[in-house]
């Protein structure tokens, strides 16, 4: 999985995913402690994750062994919104 | 999925049997935060039915397979959405023309 804050939305009513009921973020990728490394994917959001917030992001074929995502075209999901994360046994990020 | 924008299409009359009638689409991705091209391109087949200009995004590797289009086919890059509007830090980078305020 790969560390990202979510910078945006992306919205496309013409898509043939036939999903329905979760978001495109516009999420861009960033280091252990948050720092953002400009540059950004689109993932799927089953977690409703907010603006700002950093998640986690599976990708490949991973990215379909969710319940919302499974034998879709994704590559990318969020499956999970990241409270805290420690390196080297400092907390080098906090929600 | 990464965001990229139709600037052309490619077109193959020798072709692998299963692949007929498909759709090929230039594309370049974008930066998204100034919506530039990055100047790096591939080809994506179209499930959704994109024109030249439009921004799209595409779904990369075995998942490119999964659309109706595509099912059982050999791709490895096909566009399954195309976008509207796009905000990015409490900023409409991009709205589609036509698309209201």
């Amino acid at each position: 999985m790969i560390l990202a804050r979510v910078a945006g939305t992306v919205v496309a009513d013409r898509r043939s995913d036939s999903i329905s009921g979760a978001r495109y973020l516009l999420a861009e990728l960033c280091a252990a402690n948050g720092a953002p490394l400009s540059e950004y994917l689109i993932a799927i959001d089953p977690l409703g994750a907010g603006l700002g917030e950093v998640v986690l992001i599976s990708q490949g074929s991973s990215a379909r062994q969710t319940a919302l995502t499974d034998k879709k075209p994704i590559d990318a999901v969020i499956v999970g919104i990241v409270d805290m994360v420690e390196e080297a046994g400092s907390v080098v990020y906090r929600k | 999925m990464v965001l990229a924008r139709v600037i052309g299409s490619v077109v193959s009359t020798r072709k692998e049997p299963k692949i007929e009638g498909i759709k090929f689409l230039l594309l370049e991705k974008l930066d998204c935060e100034t919506m530039k091209g990055k100047g790096d391109f591939l080809v994506a087949m179209d499930a959704v039915g994109a024109g030249p200009g439009e921004v799209v995004f595409y779904v990369a590797g075995s998942s490119s397979r999964m659309t109706n289009v595509t099912e059982g086919k050999p791709s490895d890059a096909t566009i399954i959405a195309i976008v509207d509007v796009i905000d990015c830090k409490d900023r409409v980078v991009y709205r589609k023309e036509g698309e209201p305020a």
